[in-house]
């Protein structure tokens, strides 16, 4: 064997080395790498009820509920779903059916509390004219129940 | 590629492709720039927010174009002791970085009226921000030493090292759940882009990366030069060649 085969050896073995690390690290914290969970998540891993944390999921349509400066909205994953109460403001995307993360407590009635509400848009970008015609015939699908 | 690693023969190659490359990254831009701004549509969502699209994706693109590029030079630089690939990786760093500076300041400006916030700890921004540090940590380390030849083997084991972040960044979206939308564009189902938006695009990603290579090109020639003339400096002072590398370069 070269040294230079030498070297090459070296350097693909630790990269493959190095890449298999960062796998494992990676895995082994996935819990702590997602930036959100779902309310679903919140029933089948145990989140420890007195720490901040950040839910997501779509808006459910109808859930919306202004008193006052608080707004009172349900947070759906489609499978499990998540009452929400916030004082702030609303950033302009946040609308029933539209993607949110929000972050706060829950309380002990499975209430959340939030302090902070973010909108959350998917990767389709559309003309606002071909998204008003598809509207208008009736073939509109909203976000999340996309196949 | 053997040829093009003779530096005499990079020179003037280099010098014919340059100024083509130049123009072209000019027009792609220049059309493109126009297609962002006026010939393309508002999104049915973001509405005119959309725009800052055409720049903060190209500038994404290269920034880890520009790293790919730094690590595989490096690679090159430790395996075969080219002082070509070492002058590569040297010169790709700070355009690199720069790229990716310009999409993380672009994505702030976007996040703030569309998510809510300039920033968020999820894990595209924050394997982003990495790849932000890991230029500049190539970049200081790099520099750290006085013998040229040692900084470049440093920092070409930090470039390599710290590729693993690429795939990192590229499928954060995909493995965890993120406020940053998934791909649009490099996706296996194809883009989720209408044409009026993918063509702007597509155009600005072009333009943005002839104009890289233009740079690294200009680079790697002044590192080059750079080279020639601390070696007839040494053999000024010294009346003979003292630097094996210098004396490969000058031929």
């Amino acid at each position: 064997m070269t040294r230079k085969q030498r070297r090459l050896y070296f350097v693909l073995l630790g990269m493959v080395a190095l890449g298999g690390a960062a796998a494992l690290v990676l895995t082994a914290m996935n819990d702590t790498l997602v930036y959100f969970y779902t309310p679903a998540d919140l029933q089948t891993k145990h989140v420890s009820p007195d720490r901040r944390l950040r839910i997501g999921g779509l808006v459910e349509q109808g859930s919306i509920q202004h008193q006052g400066d608080v707004v009172h909205f349900v947070v759906t994953d489609l499978t499990a779903t998540l009452p929400v109460v916030y004082r702030g403001v609303l950033p302009d995307l946040f609308r029933e059916g539209q993607g949110v993360v929000t972050e706060g407590k829950l309380d002990g009635q499975g209430l959340f509390h939030a302090s902070e509400v973010l909108a959350k848009h998917d990767e389709n970008y559309m003309p606002k004219e071909v998204a008003e015609a598809i509207k208008k015939s009736g073939q509109w699908q909203e976000e999340g129940k996309k196949p | 590629m053997q040829g093009l690693a003779n530096p005499a023969r990079f020179m003037r190659l280099s010098k014919v492709v340059q100024p083509w490359l130049a123009l072209a990254s000019v027009l792609l831009i220049g059309v493109g720039l126009y297609f962002a701004l006026f010939g393309s549509p508002a999104d049915y969502q973001q509405g005119q927010t959309v725009r800052i699209m055409y720049v903060h994706v190209p500038s994404a693109w290269l920034g880890m174009v520009g790293y790919t590029t730094m690590a595989l030079a490096s690679a090159v630089g430790l395996i075969w002791k080219h002082p070509l690939a070492d002058l590569v990786a040297k010169a790709a760093a700070p355009i690199g970085a720069s790229f990716t500076f310009l999409c993380l300041a672009t994505g702030s400006l976007w996040g703030k009226p569309m998510w809510g916030t300039w920033w968020a700890w999820d894990a595209r921004l924050t394997s982003m921000l990495i790849l932000l540090f890991l230029y500049l940590g190539y970049m200081a380390l790099q520099s750290a030493f006085d013998d040229p030849g040692r900084g470049a083997r440093a920092a070409a084991i930090l470039a390599l090292a710290g590729f693993i972040n690429v795939p990192i960044i590229k499928f954060s979206v995909d493995w965890w759940k993120t406020l940053h939308q998934p791909a649009s564009l490099m996706k296996m189902s194809g883009p989720t882009l209408p044409p009026s938006m993918l063509t702007p695009l597509l155009l600005m990603v072009a333009g943005f990366t002839c104009f890289f290579v233009v740079v690294l090109l200009l680079r790697v020639r002044a590192e080059i030069i750079a080279s020639k003339i601390r070696a007839i400096r040494l053999t000024q002072i010294h009346g003979s060649h003292e630097s094996p590398l210098a004396d490969r370069l000058a031929g």
